[in-house]
């Protein structure tokens, strides 16, 4: 029987009115893989925050480490007891060196005033060998890949006596590959008696790894289960708390005129020979792993990074893709993957983003916006996408994730799009919302659009597309088509191809 | 009323108690001195040229930018244009081509302002620099041009044309206030009715999004800085007819004080948000607390010190106010 | 050799190593020892301010109130040295008090109420110069001590040329030169240096390492006050007289040295060495204009030109660099926030 590194018992938390944890208990064993799973605003960060220290439970909770009390710690003595946090955005200087990264939290952490560059050298030499890493100690951390500057980030977190290692969705941003040399590391510190707290909020490759999963929703506990006794489809419900079924699209699309054509289209270091076309009414789906080129692809036919060779043909004729103004005005629409940033303005309002693509067809002979016309399409778009929020008015920031998301469906509806390109449109929206995204996708494939999904979410482009094409290392690997595929193949084939 | 203040956003109502509170409080310092149409006539005067360099500075401010060249902008314009005006009319012999000349010489003001601004928009836009630093760059560069052109010299000898643009009077309104207030108008109108106006707004929030919403950033980035260079041009023309000339280094310490007008005004420095009313609101308060302590003998550097005090004050309680609403929210939720 | 060509400072000795040859071979007596003791005596006022700017930028923040802060602590040292006698220490410690007090303001507001700094600074300038100028009345002040004059005088080297006059090494350089070797110090081997660059290379980043942000955010405002305390004395001793608007509106040049020098206005970049080859362009600019007979007046401009040329080159590297991905990777930094 393994012994508690860390038990949590009954552990609640309420921010002004929000219970954010209602009565939660955890355990950790030394050297155990955790995964702590859970929705958005389950309450997944709060008690990454109580173990780190940075908040304090409310009265009533108990903490205990290696079977002391302590409920009532600072980060810093966190830090002190074995426990690092690795947030999501790694929080990684990017100015500084690999090796004053990795050292200076051991510097801090020992209240040295003083630094000596030969000294965090070799610390930082020590850490890497710890996970048999090589890393240049004098590269700038922004001049690095992501997977290595969260080998940085786990190398920052092994100078002290590490004992629990915590990783805040750390997969998100990884390739296959450097997931598994991820899950090498962390195996690897279970060999050495640390453990790992994975949390996330969907099934992932870490759970491959696991011992125990956690489930919180709504800041409650659910349950701890044994990580083999749970699939994809029974975590999802312990998340959601609905048994949320996603279908099988088994419609296909009467062979028509295409509305686009791509025809051996190369980008250098991006993608090659990409050929394919999607008919008015017809949902494609591109799938395959980060770094495949399904990005770099959908910019393309966005005007952003303009292809080297090949052509793009819209209704037939050819046209000539070098700027997002002009995709735009061909009728190219395009949801991004990065809502916060490319998608969205969110300190402005609602009204104001869902008619930024169209302003300049808003505007009376004198060249002044019609204001008048501008609200009443505000309203209209408002209502055909159900968008709910405090008003019109107030900060797309006010509004929940599936909210925001139909603001940019509605801004790009807008403009009346021939061709919809949708990359990853339910990227970090709750389970629940998705299914209402995704009904929104298919009522306007049904409208007549020409639609494109990328996602890596298999279930995903199984039930809106009606075909498939998975992608790798730039190239179209194979195609499918929905209604004769399982889902099974396509994972083979995505799995295969690396 | 009621619906009046709840329309008005936070900046606002705090900026309108301050325009009372300095009311009243000059009212009651200087009764005698201060409620006279004198006092409001000479305000009226002076608050034009910062006014509209304080709009010049405003746009640029809401793409998240800053315009540190208006200053030399308005003295190298008014120098062509004073150029051109001394060279051939005479104020003191009136003759059949004058109006020719000082219409050309107008021109001529707002041509090289807006054609500094585009300078500006293409250094910021095209080759990328910060707007901080292209503008402190071609500050140096305008100030520079000045003092080569006229070798610090003064060029003075206004027509009279020219001189009532700055001085003189509609129906007892000084022209300089109606001038503010068709740019003031007109700037406005540009911001909250133009696809580009609402596009500045988008582009000062972000500037990505708003590129992948397929607005044209760099347009929109030349636009406001040529506009920024034309209100200069404007304030050329009125600060050359106030001081009857024009001369490298007029009126260099209106730079920042049209940055703390702008930002007492609820001009975001971040971008993306402001409006020109607020704008008006901040430079009638700085011109009350100047003329007012001018009326009872404080010096003009007292001024200075209490406008700065006034900005802290400001950012303080908008700061408080902001965390208050924003616990209000949380709690809400 | 690829190496060094990385480095912005490589390019600033190359740009300097030519403009020096430029004006060499128009008059002989630029490169001249006596010519470089004196530019480095005359430029130690802004080297000394320029090292605090070069905090403030690297910490992520800016700072326009130096000059007013130089002018309030360089007049309370003169008025109170001339009323009270003293000596040297005691006119220093009076100038490098009052001025971390100011830039402890600064510090204090921009950390506690999170106003940005260029609109903090500009108010504090404002109060700090307005207040200065309505108590004195903008009086100048003339009558310095003999004492205070004397020791502006001492060389710690000494050289003749060969008129028989002296020149050497001034006691005002070797202040500029103990503030160089304090600011490498700093920025290198402690633990506060480190910490500024981290908070202006990313501040949230910063607190979750347990970095004391508050510590770092007011410490960089009250050295660049101190700094700017002691660049008040320096400039007394230089010019013994003491105007009270002398140094106001030297804000931005000082500032345009440092950019020049390599720092970033985004934070977390720059450095002493880039920050010295910035102050040592735009003096040897000037100094290079008058020993060329070139009249004064064309100075401003070609600091213009050289600030656009100079950053605008940068900055079209930086943006070939990323090509058109460069919306793209600046979104996905943005999104790590």
């Amino acid at each position: 029987m393994a012994s508690a590194f860390l038990e949590m018992k009954n552990i609640s938390k309420r921010y002004a009115g929000v219970q954010a944890l209602d009565s939660v208990d955890l355990n950790i064993n030394t050297g155990e893989v955790h995964c702590l799973a859970g929705t958005n605003g389950s309450g997944k960060s709060t008690i990454i925050k109580i173990i780190s220290g940075v908040e304090k439970p409310d009265p009533g909770s108990e903490i205990y480490i290696e079977g002391t009390p302590a409920s009532n710690r600072t980060s810093i003595e966190s830090i002190h007891q074995g426990i690092e946090v690795i947030y999501q955005d790694l929080s990684l200087f990017p100015n500084l060196t690999v090796a004053e990264n990795i050292a200076l939290s051991e510097v801090i952490a020992d209240r040295r005033k003083l630094i000596n560059s030969g000294d965090y050298r070799k610390t930082a030499k020590i850490a890497m060998t710890r996970i048999g890493v090589e890393i240049p100690l004098s590269s700038k951390v922004e001049e690095l890949s992501i997977a290595d500057q969260q080998l940085v980030a786990i190398c920052r977190a092994l100078t002290g006596r590490l004992k629990l290692l915590i990783m805040d969705e750390p997969t998100t941003a990884l390739t296959r590959k450097e997931i598994d040399s991820l899950l090498a590391v962390v195996m690897d510190l279970k060999s050495k008696g640390i453990a790992t707290l994975f949390v996330s909020h969907k099934l992932d490759e870490v759970m491959e790894i696991a011992e125990r999963v956690t489930v919180l929703r709504d800041g409650k506990k659910i349950g701890t289960w044994p990580a083999n006794e749970l699939d994809s489809r029974k975590l999802e419900f312990q998340m959601t708390g609905e048994n949320f079924e996603y279908s099988h699209n088994q419609e296909v699309v009467n062979e028509s005129e295409p509305l686009l054509r791509v025809e051996k289209l190369c980008r250098t270091d991006n993608f090659r020979n990409i050929s394919f076309k999607v008919m008015p009414g017809e949902i494609v789906g591109i799938t395959g792993l980060l770094g495949s080129g399904r990005t770099e692809l959908a910019m393309s036919i966005f005007g952003m990074n303009p292809a080297d060779s090949g052509s793009i043909l819209l209704d037939g004729s050819k046209i000539k893709l070098d700027s997002v103004r002009k995709a735009v005005k061909h009728g190219i629409a395009y949801v991004p993957e990065n809502r916060l940033v490319q998608g969205l303005i969110m300190e402005q309002s609602v009204s104001k983003n869902t008619v930024i693509t169209i302003i300049e067809r808003l505007l009376k002979k004198s060249g002044l916006i019609n204001h008048g016309l501008k609200e009443s399409r505000i309203e209209e778009l408002v209502d055909k996408f159900k968008i709910k929020g405090p008003s019109v008015d107030a900060a797309v920031s006010t509004l929940s994730g599936g909210n925001q998301q139909r603001v940019v469906l509605a801004k790009w509806i807008a403009t009346n799009p021939k061709l919809l390109i949708l990359d990853g449109p339910t990227v970090g929206i709750d389970v629940a919302a998705k299914g209402s995204i995704h009904e929104s996708i298919k009522q306007l494939a049904a409208e007549g659009l020409a639609v494109i999904v990328i996602s890596d979410e298999v279930p995903e482009v199984m039930n809106s597309c009606h075909r498939i094409f998975v992608m790798n290392r730039g190239e179209f690997i194979q195609e499918f088509i929905t209604r004769d595929v399982e889902e099974r193949e396509i994972l083979d084939c995505i799995s295969s191809a690396e | 009323m009621k619906t009046l203040l709840t329309k008005m956003n936070n900046e606002m109502k705090i900026l309108s108690l301050i325009l009372l509170l300095t009311f009243a409080l000059m009212s009651v310092l200087s009764p005698s001195h201060f409620l006279r149409l004198e006092t409001f006539q000479g305000m009226a005067f002076q608050l034009p040229e910062l006014g509209l360099l304080s709009l010049a500075m405003m746009i640029t401010m809401l793409t998240g930018g800053i315009n540190l060249s208006i200053i030399a902008t308005a003295n190298i314009s008014a120098i062509f244009s004073a150029m051109i005006l001394v060279a051939n009319v005479n104020p003191d012999v009136p003759a059949s081509g004058d109006a020719g000349f000082i219409i050309l010489a107008i021109l001529t003001a707002l041509a090289v302002s807006a054609v500094i601004g585009l300078f500006n928009g293409v250094l910021i836009s095209i080759i990328n620099i910060p707007p901080i630093l292209a503008t402190l760059g071609t500050m140096k560069l305008l100030q520079g041009l000045a003092f080569i052109i006229t070798k610090g010299y003064v060029i003075s000898g206004m027509p009279n044309a020219i001189r009532f643009i700055g001085n003189g009077t509609i129906a007892a309104v000084p022209f300089p206030l109606l001038i503010f207030a068709l740019f003031a108008a007109i700037m406005s109108v540009y911001l909250n009715h133009t696809s580009t106006g609402f596009n500045i707004f988008m582009y000062g929030s972000n500037p990505i999004a708003s590129f992948f919403s397929g607005t044209s950033n760099t347009k929109v980035i030349i636009q406001t800085y040529v506009m920024s260079g034309l209100y200069c041009g404007a304030a050329a023309l009125v600060m050359m007819s106030r001081f009857n000339s024009a001369k490298a280094g007029y009126g260099e310490s209106y730079l920042l004080v049209t940055i703390l007008a702008a930002v007492l005004g609820g001009v975001k420095s971040e971008g993306g948000f402001g409006q020109v009313s607020g704008l008006v609101l901040s430079l009638v308060i700085l011109q009350i607390i100047s003329n007012g302590l001018n009326l009872l003998g404080v010096s003009s550097f007292m001024t200075i010190a209490i406008w700065g005090l006034i900005m802290i004050a400001a950012m303080v309680i908008h700061f408080l106010v902001e965390k208050r609403t924003r616990l209000k929210l949380s709690r809400m939720s | 050799m690829k190496k060094l060509l990385k480095h912005h400072e490589t390019y600033l000795v190359i740009i300097i190593v030519i403009l020096s040859a430029v004006i060499t071979s128009r008059n002989a007596n630029f490169f001249t020892a006596e010519n470089m003791f004196d530019l480095l005596k005359s430029n130690s006022f802004y080297g000394i301010m320029a090292i605090g700017v070069l905090f403030v930028l690297i910490s992520g923040g800016i700072d326009i109130s130096f000059p007013a802060t130089a002018t309030v602590a360089e007049y309370i040292m003169a008025v109170v040295i001339i009323n009270m006698g003293g000596n040297i220490v005691v006119a220093v410690l009076i100038a490098v008090v009052v001025g971390s007090i100011l830039g402890f303001v600064n510090g204090l507001l921009v950390y506690n109420f999170r106003i940005p700094s260029i609109i903090t600074t500009i108010a504090t300038m404002n109060i700090y110069y307005g207040l200065l100028t309505f108590i004195t009345g903008g009086k100048w002040i003339y009558s310095l001590p003999d004492w205070f004059r004397s020791f502006a005088q001492i060389r710690l080297l000494t050289f003749y040329n060969a008129d028989g006059a002296a020149y050497g090494l001034s006691i005002v350089t070797f202040i500029w030169l103990l503030v160089v070797l304090a600011a490498v110090f700093i920025l290198r081997f402690t633990l506060l240096g480190r910490g500024i660059y981290a908070a202006g290379g990313d501040r949230k980043a910063a607190v979750r390492a347990g970095i004391n942000v508050f510590f770092t955010e007011t410490f960089v405002y009250t050295f660049m006050g101190f700094l700017a305390g002691l660049a008040g004395v320096v400039q007394a001793l230089l010019v013994q007289t003491v105007a009270p608007n002398s140094i106001v509106g030297k804000e931005l040049d000082v500032i345009a040295m440092v950019v020049l020098g390599g720092a970033s206005l985004a934070g977390g970049k720059g450095s002493v060495t880039g920050t010295l080859l910035g102050v040592a362009l735009l003096a040897i600019l000037q100094n290079g204009l008058t020993l060329m007979a070139v009249p004064p007046v064309w100075y401003e401009f070609f600091v213009g030109v050289v600030i656009l040329v100079s950053i605008g080159f940068s900055s079209l590297q930086a943006k070939k660099k990323s090509g058109n991905t460069s919306v793209i990777e600046l979104s996905l930094e943005e999104a790590a926030e």
